[in-house]
């Protein structure tokens, strides 16, 4: 098992510095150099341009800027903000709770429907039943989220009015953040009606962000338990007189699964996507509204670290996700 | 070439006879699977009338797309109150035929969807190729570069490269496809890898076909099922990309008609004019939906695994 595990890190070592040069280059490549970018019309005098582009590195050779940036990214340093001027990092540690609570919500929502949705398919293979559900989950797999955002505040919003148009929660209550998590700091103030509020602001987001991955482990089940239910240990525990509740839940279902762990796991990377449009729409203070407005605002270096540390989370769930497939499938294991 | 005998003559005509009819054959067995799925010819037919509207919308569109008639400001559809019969599905906020506009907006999505599938297509199966039928070295560097693009979301790394190379339609359908490419790498390269050391293969080289033959006529022909799955499932993506920045406003730019582009402007009006934010939504979950459903059809079709169960 170690072995298995130092291999992967190893694997990620090399990407890990395709990464950081992807981010480095980033800055490099944009028309204009930085500075002047950031001067805009107003321009900017050259002898101040000079002593800016000293103090951020800039005037050395490219290749002992991008050691000096992998050095700094080793301490912590990920450059600093224009607009705000204080370290990338603190931002983004300060921001990511907000875009972690939406992500979980909108996974465990797209776990807790999903899975038994493409189950019951399964099981239910070829009825009116299957057919509906399968064709639900290839209109959500083709839905643009960024408009079914748009469609549920025109409909929940502003017809129905049962939920808030956007933020995380009503301006009526004001408490120190704790975790970052709205739904726990909320719960933790004690305030009468906020964590109620909390959620309502939860709603929408979640489930816009939850359709894609939803749609996606529908069908990813379905057709994993559609081939497990087929093989012969299964054929064998039905024909030992096993309930057929008993034959899917613990026979089938355990095996099925294996895939749809994987699947879960790449489901990262398309909801931190999704977050930069969901949290657009909803005006909801996570990474993915913070890093398109800091692209709107030419903010670069919050792009760069907001590009490298995405890419760290999304590598590290990956990671994550081998371990625990390499540990509930003994065949990946020993190999 | 020296003059072929009659004998040779007519078993050339014949063998190429037996091909046409076994490529006919072929064919034939795809359309019997495709056809029995359901879904994916009702796909196939309502991607082929978006098609036609594309080719021909300036027949069809009732209205220049662009025209602003300043006395129908935010008209709602005609079948609601206050709706006027000259635009079906209403206008927009600077008096624009929203119909018109979706009918121009299909020109641009297909549009997407062929470009950047062509150039994600060709790039990834030239590399894949490469990588599959190199390996060593080459392979490992090819796909650690593949690995550092798929550590992105797509959609944030499309974002940075519009904002390296500028907003506009073009450089969002560049970027589009640097980001769908890598899967065409990866499959292609899989199914080199399966089909290098077959015997076919290694007779071709035996009877001595070069590097470039062996990779593009012998090999490449046989890998070909996963990789049209893969290009109808990017066609759809890069069309929902594509309408994402545009949403964004990295994408095409306004008063372009491209339905993205369409939802940003139509955003602020939200609460007021549902038709306005609801119709090029529409357009592209329709378009994308049919586009999923001829690629699912097509996997059952292509797929032996799955033909028969």
């Amino acid at each position: 098992m170690l072995r298995f595990l130092l291999g992967r890190l190893g694997l990620l070592i090399p990407t890990f510095f395709g990464v950081t040069l992807v981010a480095f280059s980033f800055i490099r490549l944009l028309p204009g150099d930085p500075l002047d970018l950031l001067a805009g019309e107003r321009g900017i005098d050259p002898e101040r341009k000079a002593e800016l582009m000293a103090q951020m590195g800039f005037d050395k050779p490219l290749w002992q800027q991008y050691i000096d940036y992998v050095i700094g990214i080793f301490h912590g340093d990920l450059g600093t903000s224009f607009a705000s001027k204080k370290p990338v990092l603190d931002e983004f540690l300060t921001l990511f709770p907000a875009t972690a609570e939406l992500a979980l919500c909108a996974i465990i929502l797209a776990v807790c429907l999903g899975i038994p949705a493409g189950i019951f398919a399964a099981v239910k293979r070829g009825t009116i039943a299957d057919q509906a559900i399968m064709g639900t989950a290839l209109v959500g797999y083709s839905m643009p989220i960024f408009w079914w955002g748009l469609l549920l505040i025109i409909f929940f919003s502003g017809i129905l009015q049962w939920t808030p148009v956007s933020g995380r929660i009503s301006l009526l209550y004001f408490f120190p953040q704790v975790t970052g998590f709205m739904l726990i700091d909320s719960l933790l103030s004690g305030e009468k009606g906020a964590f109620i509020s909390a959620v309502r602001h939860l709603i929408l987001p979640s489930i816009v962000l939850a359709t894609i991955p939803l749609a996606v482990i529908a069908r990813q089940t379905r057709s994993a338990m559609l081939e497990v239910l087929g093989e012969d240990y299964v054929r064998t525990a039905r024909a030992k007189g096993l309930t057929p509740s008993s034959v899917i839940g613990l026979h089938a279902l355990r095996n099925a699964l294996i895939p749809v762990v994987t699947t879960i796991g790449l489901q990262v990377g398309v909801l931190l996507a999704g977050a930069i449009l969901t949290e657009t729409i909803f005006s909801w203070p996570g990474i993915g509204k913070w890093l398109v407005d800091s692209i709107a605002r030419r903010d670069y270096f919050v792009v760069q670290g907001g590009l490298l540390l995405i890419a760290g989370i999304i590598m590290l769930v990956n990671l994550i996700v081998d371990v625990l497939y390499g540990l509930i499938n003994p065949r990946i294991r020993h190999h | 070439m020296s003059e072929t005998s009659p004998a040779a003559k007519a078993d050339t005509t014949k063998l190429e006879a037996e091909s046409r009819s076994a490529t006919k054959a072929q064919l034939a067995e795809f359309w019997y699977y495709f056809s029995q799925n359901k879904g994916a010819v009702a796909g196939l037919v309502v991607f082929v009338l978006l098609v036609l509207m594309a080719v021909f919308a300036a027949f069809i569109a009732p209205h220049n797309p662009d025209f602003q008639y300043r006395d129908s400001f935010l008209v709602p559809p005609v079948w609601q109150e206050g709706g006027k019969a000259e635009f079906l599905l209403g206008t927009d906020a600077v008096g624009r035929d929203i119909l018109s506009r979706l009918i121009y907006g299909a020109q641009f999505s297909l549009f997407i969807g062929v470009v950047v599938v062509t150039i994600a297509l060709v790039g990834g199966i030239t590399i894949g190729l490469v990588a599959g039928y190199m390996r060593g070295a080459v392979d490992t560097f090819i796909m650690r570069v593949m690995d550092i693009i798929l550590a992105f979301p797509s959609l944030l790394l499309a974002l940075v490269l519009v904002a390296i190379l500028g907003p506009g339609l073009i450089n969002a359908m560049i970027a589009i496809a640097i980001v769908l490419q890598p899967h065409f790498v990866r499959l292609t390269r899989a199914a080199v890898l399966a089909e290098r050391s077959r015997d076919y293969v290694v007779a071709a080289r035996v009877a001595g076909a070069g590097h470039i033959r062996l990779m593009f006529k012998t090999i490449l022909p046989n890998c070909l099922a996963p990789l049209i799955v893969q290009a109808t499932l990017s066609f759809s993506n890069a069309i929902l990309d594509a309408a994402a920045l545009g949403f964004l406003g990295m994408g095409a730019q306004p008063p372009t008609p491209e339905w993205g582009t369409m939802l940003a402007e139509a955003r602020e009006f939200i609460l007021r004019a549902w038709w306005v934010v609801t119709f090029p939504g529409l357009a592209i979950l329709i378009t994308v939906l049919a586009i999923n459903l001829v690629g699912d059809g097509l996997r059952d079709a292509l797929d032996p695994k799955l033909k028969r169960s």
